[in-house]
């Protein structure tokens, strides 16, 4: 009968099954591993030393500075964006919140540093909140949810600023003005906070309980939840985070602005996903670092920035740069994807 | 150690479970089975805290216990290993054995040293030897099978719940599985097993609990249980019942010399089929037949080209189809009749006509215009010839009952002129008048000339609607009934029947 020939030969003595894949194959697994997480990396500093080669202007020290401040701010949303990716999510509500969170401070600092920064923070995690409970709790798509927070908060803003007629403005005197304003060894005071950030978010995602949920929730739900992870506590907590940061950041534009301008913020979310989606983290969640994350957003500005310095070219262009340019990592990241499900 | 009595569970419309007692012991390994519906699932579940008891009682370690989720029953030492792997993929193997309960140093942050020395430790004492730093899905199935009853077993599980853990491994890697069973038994761990392959029941179990019909038809030791006996309660039928129909139901006329209309040779698919060979004549039923996960279903749609195939042919009147493409199969003339009509087959928002002409119409139109007239004619054709009660051609599918829907499924194939017909459960969920129906229009359809091929779960069915019965049993071939020999009694002897040969019970 057909079962003997089935086990003949596979009756040697059970033996600890050996590595199933020839080393090669690892080898190339490993490649495409380093291309997804490094590959921004080294576009970054290649096109560093390009822009130095090519302008005399790049490489000053008011340029880098320059670029590293208004990196940070966008640098802060793609952190509690990164978090969000990687639980599989979504979150469009950022840029409105960012733009939310520069008013409120703005318009806090008369009261003192403490609730120019506790404000933005409370209104803006609280709405983060709300769309984390309604995603996990509610079971709503992240999408819908975060397009719905958008245009609330964007329309909170609206209110708060009478439709945008009201600026208000930061004495540039108060300590909350030197948290944008402020040098530090002769380095931004944004800049350092948002390394900072950057440590510690690094930190929860890889080292802590939190940070595993965080990959588990992202990488299979289903699975996650039999394994007892608190999923819907680790989606409401990431929506939260993402707020957080998005009101950080727009507290600290208001300081560096020293005034909360109505106008900013729109199209940052996209910005920062594009960010996040370049620095090597999947759209579709499960896998991704914060470092990538920090790079992907320096790649945007640097691309942004010599663009300014051909001048000739149209500012416009810069958005069709970024554009391609995410293009191609998205299509390298399913490229890439797809030749490690094959091996 | 683990023990429910009285338990009901019902859903709208089912009665999942009613009056279950079910005892797991500490150092045991007990074998829960039942066919589909039977409830076992249900009790898994309720088991787990996935579902809660409607009534009776779930006792743990000697007091009554009552799990609100999943994460309750496994705080309390209760695992689960579900057929499926149910890890996170893109994690590394360390990280997916320890989520949740990660090795922490100062300052709350997990010490990676450690948990990746201990996950190694832990993997090790199953007898596997990988790098648990690699992501999870770099690995083969089996050794991720292994990984999540590490992981099982090292948050000190006290009970450890196996659901068909054997289904997609290697024979080296059942045995690996079978030494680690016997290793938790010996730790004193209740062991619960949920399986269809007889052999392993008998080679790994010490006690079984069969379910029927959400009831407990059968509980004591498994040594105790005749194959034949577990076999027959399983299946709800008494040994030795020889059915006096199943022997009037030849009609003579089909042709035993006759070329076969349709020849599979040795079809394998890794995992499901082993080397399965059979034949339809035209003007035959062949019945197949088998407990669920034999290889059936799987079977028909290695058949049809809905599942690729690793090796082996499919013929259809000696012209070889080329395999794993539907539209080659339905070509060829073969067209199979699925399992589950409601999600692979009936459109129930488009009407009687549109639903029979959907699969033909490439055929009916003209310059990719739909001929009508033809379509009309087919149609009413059809509606006549299998009885299809409806208010009329443009009546919605949805609004039919179960018995005509499974006819218009059926016309919609008959309309492509099949040479044979794949027919997986036909009369499931329709009522006793709509069943006997279809039966007969089978047979009749038979007498016209087509091959037909037969699944049911239904013996009785099976045998009677069938000229011969081909016996599968975990994808393989274990016998083919044919004439005086197709009874009730001789399919539930094939089935269970020991493995041929002597020692290796492990395919």
């Amino acid at each position: 009968m057909t079962t003997d020939v089935q086990d003949t030969g596979k009756a040697a003595p059970s033996v600890n099954p050996p590595d199933e894949e020839p080393p090669g194959a690892s080898r190339s697994e490993r490649l495409s591993t380093l291309a997804q997480q490094h590959g921004a990396l080294v576009t970054l500093v290649v096109a560093m030393v390009a822009a130095s080669l090519s302008f005399d202007t790049f490489l000053t020290g008011d340029n880098l500075e320059n670029m590293a401040v208004s990196s940070a701010f966008l640098a802060v949303v793609a952190l509690g964006m990164t978090f969000v990716i990687i639980t599989g999510g979504i979150d469009l509500s950022v840029g409105s919140l960012f733009a939310l969170g520069g008013v409120l401070a703005a318009w806090g600092s008369r009261y003192g540093t403490a609730v120019a920064l506790l404000l933005p923070l409370a209104v803006c995690g609280l709405i983060g909140l709300v769309n984390g409970v309604l995603i996990a709790r509610s079971r709503l798509a992240p999408f819908i949810v975060t397009l719905a927070a958008m245009l609330g908060a964007r329309g909170l803003m609206l209110a708060v600023t009478d439709e945008g007629s009201q600026t208000y403005l930061v004495d540039k005197d108060t300590f909350f003005a030197t948290l944008g304003q402020g040098r530090l060894l002769g380095i931004g005071v944004p800049v350092w906070i948002t390394v900072a950030l950057f440590v510690l978010g690094a930190v929860v995602l890889r080292r802590t309980r939190f940070g595993q949920y965080v990959y588990a929730v992202g990488g299979n739900e289903d699975a996650a939840a039999l394994m007892g992870a608190p999923v819907a506590r680790t989606k409401i907590a990431v929506y939260t985070l993402s707020g957080l940061c998005a009101g950080l950041a727009g507290a600290l534009n208001a300081a560096w602005l020293v005034s909360g301008v109505t106008i900013l913020g729109s199209g940052m979310e996209l910005e920062a996903i594009s960010a996040v989606v370049i620095g090597g983290t999947l759209l579709t969640g499960g896998s991704g670092f914060i470092s990538g994350s920090l790079v992907g957003v320096l790649l945007l500005k640097v691309i942004q920035n010599v663009i300014n310095q051909i001048g000739s070219l149209d500012s416009a262009y810069q958005q069709v740069v970024s554009g391609a340019f995410l293009a191609v990592v998205v299509i390298a990241q399913t490229w890439l994807g797809r030749r490690r499900r094959v091996l | 150690m683990l023990s429910v009595s009285g338990l009901t569970k019902t859903f709208p419309g089912v009665r999942a479970l009613s009056g279950v007692d079910f005892t797991a012991r500490a150092g045991e390994v007990h074998a829960l089975i039942g066919e589909n519906g039977a409830g076992k699932s249900t009790l898994i579940k309720v088991l787990t805290g996935v579902h809660r008891p409607d009534e009776g009682e779930v006792t743990y370690d000697g007091s009554p216990v009552r799990f609100a989720t999943p994460l309750q029953a496994q705080h309390a030492g209760i695992s689960t290993i579900y057929q499926e792997v149910n890890l996170v993929p893109l994690m590394s193997v360390a990280r997916n054995l320890f989520l949740g309960r990660e090795p922490r140093g100062p300052l709350g942050l997990i010490d990676f040293r450690r948990m990746h020395r201990e996950a190694d430790a832990a993997l090790r004492e199953l007898g596997v030897r990988v790098d648990v730093r690699r992501p999870l899905r770099e690995l083969g199935v089996g050794v991720q099978q292994m990984v999540a009853l590490a992981r099982a077993v090292s948050v000190d599980a006290r009970v450890v719940i196996m659901d068909e853990p054997t289904s997609s491994l290697e024979p080296r890697e059942v045995r690996t599985l079978f030494r680690v069973i016997r290793m938790l038994r010996e730790r004193g761990i209740a062991v619960i097993y949920v399986s269809h392959r007889l052999d392993e029941l008998y080679e790994i179990c010490d006690a079984v609990t069969v379910l029927r019909d959400g009831r407990v038809v059968h509980t004591g030791r498994m040594a105790e249980l005749e194959r034949l006996r577990l076999v027959a309660l399983m299946l709800g039928r008494e040994i030795g019942e020889v059915q006096g129909e199943g022997l009037t139901k030849f009609s003579g006329g089909h042709d035993a010399e006759a070329e076969p209309v349709l020849r599979a040779e040795e079809l394998t698919v890794r995992h499901e089929l082993h080397g399965v060979s059979l034949s339809v004549r035209p003007g035959e039923v062949v019945g197949l037949g088998g407990l669920l996960g034999s290889g059936r279903s799987e079977t028909a749609k290695a058949i049809a080209g809905a599942l690729p195939t690793d090796s082996g042919r499919v013929l259809v009147a000696g012209v070889p189809v080329r395999p794993g493409s539907t539209p080659a199969a339905i070509r060829a003339g073969i067209s199979l009749l699925p399992e589950d009509r409601k999600a692979e087959g009936i459109v129930p928002g488009l009407s009687v006509r549109e639903n029979i002409a959907l699969a033909a119409l490439p055929g009916l139109s003209r310059f990719g215009l739909v001929d009508e007239g033809r379509i009309d004619r087919i149609v009413d054709t059809f509606m006549k010839r299998l009885r299809i009660k409806a208010a009329g051609p443009h009546q919605k599918v949805g609004e039919l009952s179960g018995g005509n829907q499974q006819k218009v499924l059926l016309a919609r194939w008959l309309a492509m002129q099949p040479k044979v017909l794949l027919l997986d459960e036909p009369t499931r969920g329709i009522d006793v008048g709509a069943k006997a129906e279809v039966q007969k229009l089978i047979d009749e359809l038979a007498d016209d000339g087509l091959g037909v091929l037969l699944i049911s779960s239904d013996t009785e069915e099976l045998i009677e609607g069938s000229d011969r019965v081909v016996v599968l049993k975990d994808g393989v071939v274990v016998e083919e009934l044919t004439g005086d020999a197709v009874t009730e009694d001789r399919l539930m002897r094939a089935i269970a029947t020991a493995p041929a040969g002597t020692g290796d019970p492990d395919d």
